[in-house]
């Protein structure tokens, strides 16, 4: 099993004393679908900052696609970073573009060579793969409803064909209708997309059971289970029993 | 103790300020180093002197021409005391070119477009629409700030030359046409005494204005923390320390102009 991203021993501490991360490893596969869970304070957006290059480790080694990101200079790693396609909690749209604006935003910073129409042609394709209708396309995000909102990020976030493609928190404070609306279409841009290695960071543990190829738990700044979702079911480690079971119980 | 601990707040509000201004230059030196960096910002610029620069264009206006009538009949009552009413022209003319104009152009500027970048950036920053574009592979420093301060730079003298103008228009109506002194000799005086180099040192205080309230904002609103309340609380700032630089720097920049004129031999 390949890996796309190889956390090795990742320590990180923001004051000096406090360790947020305190040795973390784990091995993202390739082309899988993953998804980070956990409680509220163990460590999973500062691990994706991390996968991002947004922060850097006090010690340990991040590898992304084989290239160590923590040693990238500064305009190498915002180069680097065009192998990734993010969604954001808030889909994150810039509220003075249209929604095919947003989406075609990636293609004319990063793909200047492509003529304005192909980038009109290739943002409307990704904007139907994720399912949203034509006549959104010249509304601003405020106009649109927050499912649609968030179609819009995934369509940008695939703008540029990533490698590596992150939910962070997709769900969260989302209805239930909407929440699996969110997880199907999460699964979808997945099958349809080969090759594509997909991290989601979550709360919701039914979601990333059934959606995810992959799971890890994190706890304390480190990986306290990864596994397929049936691995988790049959964990006899107490938190992990006890976060399966306040879960299931919670859907 | 309580002494001790008052030197010691004391010191920690020095230490903090001047680690404040040293994060400030780095930001701005890092940001306008990207505006001669590949790929060209040219059209950013140009959205940001639409919004700087001409939708200022009213206000300064309006504020410009009040200006110059309440100063002109304040220099004219003062004036006419000592029997110098022929001079209200060229006073009127040295103070808003070298002064008012820069200084009032820079605190309504800093207030408008300043107030409104340094919320946007703010806003941008807690809808984490910053971080989409850091992810997106996007310099947020290119892209959203060098322009912003490169637009204020630019725009500032085009809106104090509008001030000038306009305000040398409400002091010309007020002093020939309400108190109706000779038309000819308050032009004729402003002529002798206004030279090309008082127009110009305010030109150069207000680009300079321009780059203070450009830094301050935009610094403000690219690092806001805590959702609503702290865009609230970075625009505020951001205003605030704009206005107070503005005034504080204008002195000690009239005196640098003046100094260098003395030494070009033209004081």
């Amino acid at each position: 099993m390949d890996s796309a991203i190889r956390i090795i021993d990742v320590k990180k501490t923001f004051d000096g004393n406090d360790f947020v991360l305190k040795g973390m490893n784990l091995d993202i596969p390739k082309g899988a679908l993953t998804a980070i869970i956990g409680f509220s304070g163990t460590g999973k957006s500062v691990m994706l900052k991390h996968i991002l290059g947004l922060f850097k480790p006090t010690s340990g080694k991040i590898e992304v696609l084989g290239t160590d990101i923590a040693t990238l200079p500064p305009d190498e790693l915002t180069k680097f970073r065009c192998h990734f396609g993010v969604l954001f909690q808030s889909a994150a749209l810039f509220d003075d573009m249209t929604v095919l604006e947003n989406v075609c935003f990636p293609l004319l910073e990063h793909r200047r060579e492509i003529p304005y129409k192909k980038v009109i042609e290739i943002a409307e394709e990704k904007l139907r793969l994720v399912g949203l209708d034509k006549k959104h396309f010249q509304k601003l995000p405020n106009q649109i409803s927050g499912g649609m909102q968030k179609r819009t990020g995934l369509a940008r976030a695939l703008a540029l064909d990533p490698e590596i493609l992150i939910y962070d928190e997709p769900t969260t404070g989302l209805d239930p209708i909407l929440t699996e609306m969110v997880d199907n279409l999460i699964l979808e841009t997945h099958k349809h997309i080969k090759g594509t290695t997909s991290i989601m960071v979550s709360h919701d543990l039914y979601a990333a059971f059934r959606i995810a190829d992959y799971v890890a738990m994190l706890d304390a700044g480190r990986v306290l289970l990864f596994g397929k979702p049936e691995d988790f079911y049959k964990s006899e480690i107490e938190l992990v029993k006890r976060f399966v079971a306040k879960g299931m119980k919670h859907q | 103790m309580q002494k001790i601990n008052k030197i010691n707040s004391m010191v920690g509000a020095v230490r903090n300020f001047i680690n404040e201004i040293g994060m400030m230059m780095l930001f701005f030196s890092s940001s306008v180093r990207l505006l001669f960096v590949k790929p060209s910002r040219f059209s950013e610029i140009v959205k940001h002197m639409e919004f700087i620069g001409n939708k200022s264009v009213g206000i300064i206006t309006l504020t410009s021409l009040f200006t110059g009538l309440a100063l002109s009949f304040q220099v004219y009552l003062g004036f006419k005391i000592v029997n110098a009413v022929n001079m209200v022209g060229p006073t009127v003319a040295l103070g808003i070119t070298r002064e008012l104009g820069p200084v009032l152009t820079g605190l309504i500027v800093a207030a408008r477009a300043g107030g409104a970048m340094a919320a946007r950036l703010g806003t941008m920053r807690v809808n984490e629409q910053i971080d989409a574009l850091d992810v997106m592979g996007v310099n947020t420093k290119q892209y959203l700030i060098a322009p912003r301060i490169a637009a204020a730079i630019v725009c500032m003298p085009m809106l104090t030359a509008v001030f000038d103008f306009v305000a040398m228009i409400g002091s010309y109506f007020l002093v020939v046409h309400l108190v109706e002194l000779d038309e000819a000799i308050f032009l004729q005086k402003i002529r002798e005494t206004l030279e090309m180099r008082h127009i110009i040192e305010g030109l150069i205080k207000s680009a300079v204005f321009g780059l203070i309230f450009g830094l301050i904002c935009t610094y403000r609103g690219f690092f806001t923390t805590g959702g609503a309340k702290g865009v609230g609380e970075a625009t505020n700032r951001g205003v605030v320390m704009s206005m107070v630089m503005i005034i504080v720097l204008d002195y000690f920049l009239s005196n640098m102009i003046r100094m260098y004129f003395i030494l070009q031999g033209n004081g």
